[in-house]
């Protein structure tokens, strides 16, 4: 099986570099890339005027599968990836049960077998994700998994978590930190700021994260373990983990869409889809946020993608579940809001969203060398069309960003050669 | 659309022009209280619906004797707050009120927003009545006007609110409608019961409960809630009514003739000593009976006021 993805712009995170030239693909690898390749009987791609990038990667979604199938499957929510641009996806183990052993891990990757896009579970760090005693992190690496998370149970118990530390760095894994101190967050549904006192509802202080952030670098930098901190939120994270790399922590993070796009304002109308943790936080917090994108501070951008079911969100804002969907407007708002915006360069938003994913669960994606899996996105940076939830492939409809113009969305998905979403349709 | 809008959520966007209308339709409402037989047939043939997710004997009860002075039908339904975690919705009595036929819905709510998400399901006119820490407008509506009754006016004066800001609804209404009628606010509490942005809102935030009765015009004080002592957000009640506890010698601070205010039910003893509470210059009493007035304002406004679709 040949594909030629022919005259599109090639952006290469591995070399750094951009430039025009054809990609062809044989039997799901990259064959080569170059111009002027002999393609006798290959289907032909014409990306003219596109940008042809690795197969992104989102190291951060809910798939909700198994135990939540009501909100999304591994089927959907590989669908919704395809449809964002994603060839890959690594899964939190937040499911029923808890992907805390080997057996639900196998279950997952047996699953996303079938799937549209590559699947790569994220295993429990603790049992249950209770914070009480470790996983079986060895088993749980032999059955596929990349990494080790209580992804929105953060581990409260700071000796717990130096073990969890040690021994995912014996394994040569990485530990994804959900960073809550929950007696800080006790009970708050939003920022705690001037529109959460406006507002009347329960604030979630800065803080909250910050001083988990700080007990990770620190645990990180003793024990000499790789961390990476999910969904950065706060000026004072961005601040903690640029000072912790120029010491030479091991220390890696993610920042979500919706955190370098909307402000606490969004809460205003008490618009349930608003309501995800780590919260949408201040104006100064975005900004900085931002700016840790733009200086390398924060590696990765990961949607935090938690998809909930209609009648869970229509409910009061106290009761509503945390978390909106992010796989298929996440392209959209990174070319939107901080190509368009000169925040990030094509570049370094295709690193963060390829390259540095890939390097942080150690798997082998995110590049086009020859002999790589042909993972392929392909993005039209001129393609606009607002958001329209009613067209989503996601089981999940909430989002805030119904109706807002985004420029600069996935155009084809290529996964292992094959061509899974193509003009924004799943094929 | 009655008069002042569909639906009465809280203050933080009512112009000056309408609170004023309000309060100057509650004047002749009064009146009809003070009568032998208080009883208008001005909203003969509309129908109230009273939903309390909470427990609030003297808001309803205000509410309900509202709506019958001016002849409207009501109806309770009863919600208790426990149905809310049992997973009936706001938005199943949404359906219940709109098939009712309701002209006005007052909801009463533990949750902030409620009173807007359920204004946005229904076509009838909603009234919040208070919804978490929020907004409490009918609330801070009859202080407007028992203190514009008072003194004359409201522009210029200095208005003291001592206590719970944090989870306080009526302390949220009162800032924004008194800042919106030209009069000072500043607010006193623990710190730990004051939150962020409160200047942003047009308040002073005191350091003491003394720098904020200095030579108050008027003193509203909270009711502070047991629960918040369980909570941990303040040491214990006796040392409470030691540091904020509005006593005799404390009230002294404030402007001659200062009124004071609370909008109940009082811990006597605690926020609020016995002698204020039921002194001379205490305005308690006052605000239940004119609490009723601008209440029938509000439902005549919104309901009856003559231009409703």
């Amino acid at each position: 099986m040949k594909l030629l993805i022919k005259g599109g712009t090639v952006v290469d995170p591995v070399a750094g570099k951009i430039e025009e030239k054809d990609v062809f693909i044989v039997d799901g690898k990259i064959a080569r890339a170059g111009a002027h390749v002999n393609t006798a009987g290959a289907e032909v791609l014409d990306a003219s005027g596109k940008l042809v990038v690795p197969g992104l990667i989102d190291m951060h979604v809910h798939l909700r599968e198994p135990g939540f199938e009501a909100r999304e499957t591994i089927y959907t929510g590989t669908r919704a990836a395809a449809r964002g641009g994603f060839t890959s996806v690594a899964c939190m183990p937040n499911t029923s049960p808890v992907a805390d052993n080997g057996a639900v891990i196998s279950f997952i990757k047996a699953c996303g077998l079938k799937g549209a896009v590559n699947v790569y579970p994220i295993g429990a760090i603790t049992r249950g994700s209770k914070g009480e005693e470790l996983a079986e992190m060895g088993d749980m690496k032999e059955a596929g998994a990349v990494a080790f998370s209580d992804d929105g149970m953060p581990v409260m118990n700071a000796g717990l978590m130096r073990r969890a530390l040690q021994y995912a760095g014996m394994l040569g894994m990485v530990v994804i930190s959900h960073c809550e101190d929950k007696n800080l967050s006790a009970g708050g549904v939003m920022h705690e700021g001037y529109v959460s006192t406006m507002l009347g509802l329960k604030g979630i202080p800065a803080s909250a994260e910050e001083v988990m952030v700080a007990r990770d670098i620190l645990l990180a930098e003793e024990t000499g373990s790789r961390v990476h901190i999910a969904h950065v939120s706060t000026a004072g994270s961005v601040r903690l983990i640029r000072e912790a790399k120029a010491r030479g922590v091991r220390v890696t993070a993610e920042v979500a869409p919706h955190h370098f796009t909307l402000t606490d304002e969004a809460v205003l109308g008490y618009d349930t889809s608003t309501k995800v943790n780590p919260p949408l936080r201040s104006a100064g917090d975005v900004a900085a946020v931002r700016e840790g994108l733009a200086d390398g501070t924060i590696d990765v951008i990961a949607t935090d993608h938690a998809p909930h079911t209609e009648e869970e969100k229509d409910v009061e804002y106290d009761l509503a579940p945390f978390g909106m969907v992010g796989l298929e407007t996440a392209v959209g708002l990174v070319w939107t809001e901080l190509v368009a915006a000169g925040v990030l360069t094509p570049l370094q938003a295709v690193v963060k969203m390829t390259l540095n994913p890939a390097r942080v669960l150690g798997i082998p994606k995110g590049t086009l060398e020859p002999g790589a899996d042909a993972d392929i996105t392909i993005i039209d940076p001129d393609l606009s069309e607002p958001v329209d939830p009613a067209r989503f492939a996601s089981k999940g409809r909430n989002t805030p960003f119904r109706g807002r113009l985004l420029k600069g969305l996935p155009w084809a998905t290529i996964v292992g050669g094959r061509v899974v979403m193509q003009d924004r349709v799943i094929r | 659309m009655g008069l002042i809008g569909k639906d009465l959520i809280g203050l933080r966007d009512m112009p000056a022009e309408r609170i004023k209308l309000i309060l100057d339709t509650a004047v002749p409402m009064k009146e009809i209280i003070r009568r032998q037989i208080k009883k208008v047939p001005t909203l003969r043939g509309r129908t109230v619906v009273t939903v309390f997710y909470e427990a609030s004997t003297r808001t309803r009860t205000s509410f309900e004797l509202a709506a019958k002075y001016l002849s409207a039908d009501t109806v309770t339904i009863a919600a208790a707050a426990s149905s809310v975690s049992k997973g009936e919705s706001l938005k199943d009595t949404a359906r219940t009120i709109a098939a009712m036929g309701a002209d006005a819905v007052v909801l009463r709510h533990p949750m902030a927003g409620a009173a807007e998400l359920l204004a946005r399901t229904v076509d009838a006119a909603v009234i919040n009545a208070g919804d978490g820490a929020h907004e409490h407008p009918s609330q801070a509506l009859l202080d407007l006007f028992t203190v514009r009754e008072k003194k004359g006016r409201l522009e210029g004066l200095k208005v003291a609110i001592i206590g719970d800001i944090m989870h306080s609804r009526v302390a949220r209404s009162d800032i924004w409608g008194f800042t919106r009628m030209g009069a000072e606010v500043r607010l006193a509490g623990p710190a730990t019961l004051l939150p962020p942005g409160l200047e942003k809102m047009g308040a002073r935030v005191c350091s003491s409960v003394e720098e904020a009765l200095m030579d108050a015009d008027v003193v509203i004080v909270l009711r502070i809630q047991l629960e918040r002592q369980q909570q941990g957000l303040f040491p214990g009640l006796r040392e409470y009514a030691r540091l904020f506890g509005i006593n005799r010698e404390r009230l002294r601070l404030a402007a001659p003739g200062a009124v004071v205010m609370h909008p109940g039910p009082m811990n006597r003893g605690i926020e609020i000593s016995p002698e204020v509470a039921d002194g001379l210059q205490s305005a308690i009493n006052e605000q239940v009976n004119n609490g009723v007035a601008v209440r029938m304002a509000l439902l005549y406004l919104l309901t009856g006021g003559g231009c409703r679709k």
